[in-house]
């Protein structure tokens, strides 16, 4: 099995704060990762290299079969090739029906000129439609998504991240402020998801990643850690001084 | 589709209709072509306002759709103006250069015309010959090309550069703001070729067309206003009424995230960008003939200030709002400054409206910005029980998007 993306050697700075330090990171076509790690350990400015925003100072970050390099492409570019992110914010847009939210996210050309000749098919309607029972919120598309709970709006971001069919998904903390029922439907959504495509999951919560049952990366002051199944990284000496001991 | 396009955006057949009883009843009231009822200045006002609402449809797209608060388009308006300016002052001129050289006993060669216009042009900045940037003035066809190459062309050098330096908000339009200024400080320069200060004046007379009266000049050229602003509404609200017009509320609301959708942000501004200038630069064309002159002070930045207010004291994010707020606000500015409103004597002081106008103004600005931010646009709603959704308790965040206290807590 080839590797959909593979980060090597990766570093950055902000000013003079070495935020990611020589990391390297593999994911394969199929497969749900979970990057566990304390407070400012890197997950965030970890995800920012690969989907464009930040720029490393050294470093390597290749993606797909043909192994492009990620790091002259924009966000956009780095999206359209298939890369999907999802905030810890639900962050939809507030002043748009769920409609309009999930046609924007579906997969069609994204250029000014091509988008403004675009008008829905009726294949793209229905894929709306499922796409919004999908994700539970079939009877909802009229409504403005500003108007959706809290976590109606999450469901509603990961329906878009599933309209853009990426072949990689960016999680992160999916779990924030959310009930224990709707981690279940969380945790069964994801799994299910990294049957077809790669999955990162950024987490704190040990829990939820205990429920995920998926390997783990352990990242600390920027750098990989320890990696494995959650029980071999949790019995790692070192994980256990700088995350457990410290965050219980 | 385009049953369902109509019965989506019901503004646009009200908007045309509105706007057709109010062509009509213009004419039928005009001194031209009906009852004399309405002066030929006031259906040159008229007509003048029905271009400020056209550039008023391009602000909104620009900053009530798009969130870029551009205080540089009325520029791109004042080009326009300046492209027609530039043929029907040479053209005006050739037809008086070769009148008077007709007595002479030798005709006239192309090059002694050619030196008369610019002698009779530039006289005023002294000087004679023709500066490079009148090379179309000659031609008709050329210069209305140039009303939309021009502002087209300088939108987008302009929005490129600072686009994809990822400039916004408030620097973005302290940036067209300095634009608009260098600009309008270039064209006052005697030698930018365009007159300096003088700027280009006569515009109301219509080359070839000499012996129709300004009554019925004017009446045509209220008729192309209405016809462009006819034009513009439903075509824009098309634009904005797709996927498009999605993409670009989003891009307002939140550019981080629609880049991760995938949509190349920039590439939206810079097309939002360009097309609104050309928009405003057709406006313009069609506002100066009408105005009769133009000089550099029409490129101030207050110009374009002007422009943002009204658009949101109309009710930005809605076509029909930046509408109404040009025809509402300018011509109660021309009824305010024109010393027809009557002024207030409070026995120690008295309001003098021509002073006092612009202060009226800017509270208004103020009051609707606190307290009504869909402005006039919004009574519509009003009627309609449309209301915006409770979001329950203030907002945790800076930004629209942001979660508010109470939603946090469900």
């Amino acid at each position: 099995m080839t590797a959909l993306l593979e980060v090597s050697g990766v570093s950055v700075t902000f000013d003079g704060f070495r935020a990611i330090n020589n990391l390297s990171f593999t994911i394969g076509p199929q497969e749900l990762r979970a990057i566990i790690g304390p407070n400012g350990a890197g997950k965030t400015t970890f995800m920012d290299i690969v989907t464009g925003k930040t720029r490393p100072d050294k470093g390597r970050v290749l993606w797909g079969e043909k192994s492009i390099s990620l790091l002259s492409m924009s966000e956009s570019r780095i999206a359209q090739a298939g890369i999907g992110r999802k905030f810890q914010r639900p962050t939809v847009f507030e002043d748009q029906t769920v409609t309009e939210n999930l046609m924007m996210a579906l997969k069609a050309p994204r250029s000014p000129f091509r988008v403004l000749g675009w008008r829905a098919t009726a294949a793209d309607r229905k894929r709306v439609e499922e796409l919004a029972f999908e994700v539970g919120l079939g009877d909802q598309l009229p409504r403005k998504s500003g108007e959706l709970s809290h976590g109606q709006k999450q469901w509603l971001e990961i329906g878009m991240l599933l309209a853009q069919e990426p072949r990689l998904l960016l999680v992160d903390e999916p779990a924030a402020g959310m009930t224990l029922a709707e981690r279940e439907h969380t945790t069964r959504l994801l799994v299910d998801l990294a049957k077809t495509r790669a999955v990162v999951v950024v987490e704190h919560d040990m829990d939820f990643v205990r429920r995920l049952n998926c390997r783990v990366t352990v990242l600390h002051e920027g750098a990989v850690l320890a990696e494995g199944s959650l029980d071999h990284v949790t019995a790692n000496p070192q994980v256990i001084e700088v995350y457990l001991g410290r965050g219980g | 589709m385009t049953k369902g396009f109509l019965s989506r955006n019901p503004s646009v057949l009200w908007f045309l209709l509105v706007l057709s009883i109010f062509t009509l009843s213009v004419t039928l009231l005009s001194e031209a072509y009906g009852i004399a009822f309405v002066s030929t200045s006031f259906v040159k006002v008229l007509g003048k306002t029905l271009c400020l609402c056209l550039v008023a449809l391009a602000m909104d797209l620009v900053w009530g759709y798009t969130g870029i608060l551009s205080l540089g388009h009325m520029a791109f308006f004042a080009i326009g103006g300046y492209m027609i300016g530039m043929w029907l002052m040479y053209a005006r001129t050739e037809e008086i250069v070769i009148q008077a050289m007709a007595a002479d006993v030798i005709p006239p060669t192309a090059d002694e015309i050619r030196n008369g216009i610019a002698t009779q042009i530039f006289g005023v900045v002294g000087s004679s010959e023709l500066p490079p940037v009148w090379a179309f003035a000659h031609s008709l066809t050329l210069q209305m090309l140039l009303i939309l190459l021009i502002p087209g062309l300088l939108a987008l050098i302009f929005g490129w550069l600072a686009f994809r330096s990822r400039v916004t908000g408030v620097y973005l339009s302290i940036l067209t703001q300095a634009m608009t200024l260098a600009l309008a400080l270039w064209l006052f320069q005697n030698d930018s070729g365009l007159r300096g200060n003088n700027g280009l004046s006569g515009l109301q007379n219509i080359p070839g067309l000499g012996d129709v009266s300004q009554d019925r000049l004017s009446i045509w050229f209220f008729w192309a206003s209405a016809l462009a602003l006819g034009l513009a509404y439903p075509t824009l609200a098309w634009v904005v009424s797709g996927k498009f017009g999605s993409v670009i509320r989003a891009i307002r609301d939140d550019e981080a995230r629609v880049r991760f959708l995938g949509y190349p942000v920039e590439g939206f501004k810079l097309f939002v960008f360009t097309m609104t200038a050309m928009i405003a630069a057709i406006a313009g064309a069609l506002y100066y003939p009408q105005a009769g002159i133009i000089n550099p002070a029409e490129l101030a930045p207050i110009a374009s200030i002007y422009l943002a207010v009204w658009v949101a004291i109309g009710g930005r994010g809605r076509l029909y709002g930046a509408v109404i707020g040009a025809a509402f606000v300018s011509l109660l500015s021309s009824w305010f400054t024109g010393g027809r409103a009557p002024s207030i004597d409070l026995g120690f002081y008295t309001i003098n409206w021509v002073d006092w106008w612009q202060v009226l103004l800017g509270i208004a600005f103020v009051l609707v910005t606190l307290f009504a931010p869909k402005g006039l646009a919004g009574i519509f709603d009003w009627f309609e029980g449309i209301r915006t959704p409770d979001r329950k308790g203030a907002p945790l965040g800076p930004d629209d998007g942001s979660l508010q206290e109470k939603e946090a807590q469900q």
